[in-house]
């Protein structure tokens, strides 16, 4: 069968329902088991949107809807393919298991301003669904702008001193990326071309501009989507770990950072194309890049001693290994990049909500004050291990496939020396993870923080985590 | 009757405005609706005027039916229709608006505010619509004169502040005397239009006094829209205005300069000229580049609210100019698209600080403490004024910058595209630092604290103030994602001009 494109309105429907839903959700702010019932409504429909059309995405046609143009030759344009498709799974299906646990953990707590916060989780859901489905760059950068913006509260809940600061850092991070670099190159583009920047699956660059020019605007891509935290634009991503844990959960290891992530991969492979990209050898210094972040953050992760950090700056690392996936341009990496944004996913969800079932249960935030917390909390430290055996790479969960892929494809392009580097990371990564799990469990009766009596944290938080990390081991029978 | 909508946009508020002189003393319930009658009159004229030149092409309306050179001529395309419109539409909003605060602020004055006021609106917008260039002195006098009267009726530091404008004024006005009568001795008309024809046709364009003229008029115009170096007389007199006079003024008279400035350059001198004979884009664009940042920084420096803005307007002013002279037709598509665009953005910010001094009596940016609680719909405005002068899509202020650095890259004037970006993300630490006051407080708690504060209670402004806000957030939006229309019709105009 050939592929073919169809016109439909349903992407459009998948990113606004959960725009739309903020308007029940503000009316009902004072009635919570309500407003959250919108919260499940609109990520069921939401979900449902999306699985509604991956049938038609796996018979290998792509949908294409375009609301209007609003410059001469560019226009909002969505455009579901494969990869778009596995992102928008991703998020979407993490979603609902997200406002779960939101439930368990914002009313564990007795947060305030929950009405806010489950208002920008809705925004910033359509935020994501719209980069996942952007069908061109102007509409995309929409889209991220959108997020950077929308997210700014929920990292900000506390309303504190400290939140202030991180939110700062933030915004400084990823706002002054944005406008600074992708802004002038998306201009640049435009006038370049004069093309609707219609994401095309061989790029539509080349021919374009020459080398130099090539150069300069992959740097100021990759550098200014500052959401994928490649150093040194990293230092938003520790600084936001302020927010709520579900809030880092859902973006700062799925929404967010894969937003930034997926946008990169869209730019190299739609925008300057696989092949234009390695006639000029422009992967090689990206590849470096990475490595780079790779190991430094690895190193840094292992330093920190409050649990968040340490997941936000594992974060760093695995975002890197996608990037470095994409930059070798060869057909492995790639598909082991677009693998790893939903294993990574579904892996350091898991991290992140047992991190913030251990705070809610027992109010402790570094690893030094979690010896023996397994006797107490059992269910959260087994998804704790399964989480960071996906996310090291262990053939139990999901994860093995992606890492597997990447380091496939280093080998077979005969980059040995980034094979070391991912060998070495992964290294690493079991480093900084295991022995948080083995402490918990493995310790002597006298060394113990805690009482020999399970009290787990609040029950919808225990259930999204264990779907998470069933999700997880799940995903080791899935081959794409 | 449809064929005196030209003169209707002008005379509406004109008249009414003596009307008001008359009658208002005594009756003074009646200047608050026959204001608003008057501008809507006069918005509903330069709609059916821009519906009638997309139709029919440039108009001309003889003024008493004399013919140029000799009468009046209103020559209205699409530039000047456009124009006319912000401005008319912007001065109904802030007629709304300001039913509450004059009584408030200048109770002993409302008539005389209101004559004035109309009056301020006849000249700007007979400013626009005129195809004379004396006439369009007499008019920016008319307008001048009564801005000295509007800011001037502020508290005690206005007094001094519409002094220092006065000053700076009458020297701008008089440069664009100047600038006139040299062109009159040179060609014998004040016709913009016979001007250029006679320019050309006696091969005139040579001549140092019409270098002169031009330079006259330039630094004139350069002066009263506030182009940095000569802002000066500025941020005080939006400052310490009443909040009505600086909603309206703030807007729309550098808007109007701009406009001037352009039709001098393109009408009068035109394109050949201006930027091909003269060449003087690069030191234009550096001087505009020193304004946007110089604007930028400053507005970084001021605690006080409305100050910060009116620096704002400074960089803004430097984006047009910067715009106009890249000498490209993106970027002056951009330049005028943002004379709209900014009309709005800086209304809505201005009447965002008229609310917040009319609810707090406090002049401070740390006034907006806890304003997301007290006044949600208020800050959302504010929000979406805010988020378009940073830049964010899909407010207009994008597409303005859209179009201004589309123009500076096809240019090469690099420099002007990194201060356009600059000033972005300047313009987002100014915002964000209210926002983050309105969000956190000025003094954020340590820890995790904000659990068990009283919540306290909304309180929105008056409907009359907060209708007009939401109104111009609402056009702000609707500019910018339907600026394809827009941008259509200054396109027609730019090429029409001859610019490539």
């Amino acid at each position: 069968m050939t592929p073919t494109t169809l016109t439909s309105f349903t992407p459009v429907l998948a990113s606004l329902v959960s725009l739309l839903a903020v308007l029940p959700i503000v009316y009902f702010g004072r009635k919570p088991n309500l407003r959250e019932g919108f919260t499940f409504l609109a990520g069921f429909i939401k979900l449902g949107l999306v699985l509604s059309m991956l049938p038609i995405i796996l018979a290998g046609n792509t949908i294409e809807y375009t609301l209007w143009e609003i410059v001469p030759n560019l226009s909002i344009a969505f455009r579901v393919d494969s990869f778009g498709m596995i992102f928008a799974l991703v998020a979407s299906s993490l979603w609902i298991v997200t406002s779960l646990y939101s439930v368990g953990y914002m009313r564990g707590l007795k947060e305030h301003s929950q009405t806010r916060f489950y208002s920008f989780f809705a925004i910033s859901l359509s935020a994501t669904i719209g980069v996942a489905f952007s069908a061109n760059l102007l509409t995309l950068y929409l889209f991220y702008e959108m997020l950077s913006l929308a997210t700014y509260p929920l990292v900000t809940h506390h309303q504190d001193k400290e939140a202030r600061t991180g939110g700062r850092t933030y915004l400084t991070y990823l706002l002054s990326t944005s406008i600074g670099f992708v802004l002038p190159a998306l201009i640049f583009i435009f006038l370049k071309t004069g093309s609707s920047m219609d994401f095309t699956s061989g790029g539509f660059l080349s021919g374009h501009i020459g080398a130099s020019e090539a150069l300069v605007l992959l740097l100021l891509f990759t550098f200014g989507f500052a959401k994928a935290g490649l150093m040194p634009f990293h230092s938003w991503l520790p600084g936001a770990m302020v927010a709520p844990t579900p809030v880092s959960a859902l973006l700062h290891a799925v929404a967010v950072v894969k937003v930034g992530a997926f946008c990169i991969i869209r730019v190299y492979t739609g925008v300057f194309g696989i092949d234009f990209l390695s006639n000029l050898d422009l992967g090689t210094m990206i590849t470096w890049i990475a490595a780079f972040t790779i190991i430094t953050s690895s190193l840094i992760a292992l330093t920190q001693d409050n649990l968040k950090r340490r997941l936000a700056f594992s974060t760093v690392g695995q975002l890197a290994y996608i990037i470095l996936g994409v930059a070798l341009l060869t057909p492995y990496g790639l598909t082991g990049s677009m693998m790893h944004i939903a294993m990574h996913a579904f892996g350091k969800i898991t991290l992140f909500f047992c991190a913030g079932a251990i705070f809610q249960a027992t109010g402790k935030k570094y690893i030094s004050e979690m010896v023996g917390i397994g006797k107490r909390m059992p269910i959260t430290m087994i998804a704790f291990f399964i989480g960071s055996m996906s996310v090291v790479g262990l053939p139990f969960a999901g994860g093995f496939w992606s890492k597997f892929y990447l380091l496939w494809g280093t080998v077979s392009d005969g980059q040995h020396f980034m094979l070391i580097v991912l060998l070495i990371s992964s290294l690493l990564n079991a480093a900084y993870f295991f022995p948080i799990v083995f402490k918990a469990f493995f310790c002597k009766p006298e060394e113990s923080l805690f009482e020999n009596k399970i009290q787990e944290a609040h029950p919808c938080a225990v259930i999204a985590l264990s779907l998470t990390a069933l999700g997880s081991i799940f995903l080791l029978s899935i081959r794409i | 009757m449809i064929e005196q909508s030209p003169a209707f946009i002008l005379l509406a508020p004109f008249f009414t405005a003596i009307f008001i002189a008359l009658v208002g003393i005594r009756f003074r319930w009646i200047c608050f609706p026959l204001v608003l009658i008057s501008l809507t009159l006069s918005v509903i004229a330069s709609v059916c005027t821009l519906f009638r030149v997309l139709d029919e092409g440039t108009l001309r309306y003889f003024l008493g039916g004399w013919a140029p050179p000799f009468g009046i001529e209103f020559r209205i395309d699409g530039l000047n229709a456009l124009v006319a419109i912000v401005i008319t539409v912007v001065a109904l909003i802030t007629g709304i608006y300001s039913r509450q605060r004059v009584l408030a602020e200048t109770p002993d004055k409302v008539s005389q505010f209101y004559t004035l006021y109309l009056l301020l609106v006849a000249g700007l917008v007979g400013m626009v619509i005129t195809g004379d260039a004396f006439n369009l002195y007499v008019l920016l006098e008319i307008s001048s004169l009564t801005s000295y009267g509007l800011i001037a009726m502020g508290p005690k530091r206005a007094t001094l502040a519409t002094f220092k404008y006065i000053i700076m004024g009458t020297i701008g006005a008089s440069f664009y005397l100047l600038g006139v009568g040299y062109l009159y001795i040179k060609t014998g008309s004040l016709n913009m239009l016979d001007i250029h024809e006679q320019l050309v046709a006696n091969n005139l364009l040579g001549s140092q006094s019409v270098m002169v003229a031009f330079i006259m008029i330039t630094i004139g115009v350069w002066i009263k829209m506030a182009f940095f170096p000569l802002h000066s007389w500025l941020p005080n007199a939006y400052a310490f205005a009443p909040t009505t006079t600086s909603s309206l003024l703030a807007p729309l008279v550098t808007k109007v300069m701009i406009y001037v400035m352009i039709r001098m350059m393109l009408t009068v001198f035109g394109v050949e000229y201006t930027f091909i004979q003269l060449d003087w884009s690069n030191i234009v664009i550096w001087m505009s580049v020193i304004a946007i940042l110089s604007g930028s920084v400053m507005a970084l420096a001021q605690t006080d609210l409305r100050k910060m803005l009116a620096f704002l307007i400074i960089a803004e002013v430097g984006y047009m100019v910067g715009g106009v002279w890249l000498a490209d037709q993106s970027g002056m598509i951009g330049a005028i698209y943002h004379i709209i665009s900014d009309a709005f953005m800086t209304l809505c910010v201005f009447l965002f600080a008229g609310i917040v001094f009319a609810k707090t009596g406090n002049r401070n940016i740390n006034a907006v403490e806890g304003m997301f609680k007290k006044m949600p719909l208020t800050m959302m405005a504010f929000i979406v004024g805010a988020f378009s002068l940073i830049g964010i899509p899909p407010t207009c202020g994008f597409f303005s910058k859209w179009y201004l650095i589309q123009g500076g890259i096809n240019s090469g004037h690099w420099e002007f595209v990194i201060a356009l970006l600059l000033s972005s993300l300047i313009n987002a630490i100014l915002f964000f630092r209210i926002i983050e006051i309105a969000y956190f407080g000025a003094n954020p708690a340590e820890g995790h604290g904000h659990h068990h504060t009283e919540e306290p209670k909304r309180s929105e402004a008056s409907p009359s103030m907060l209708i007009p806000l939401l109104c111009t957030a609402a056009l702000l939006l609707a500019i910018g994602i339907f600026n394809d229309p827009i941008i259509r019709i200054i396109t027609d105009f730019v090429v029409a001009t001859g610019l490539r």
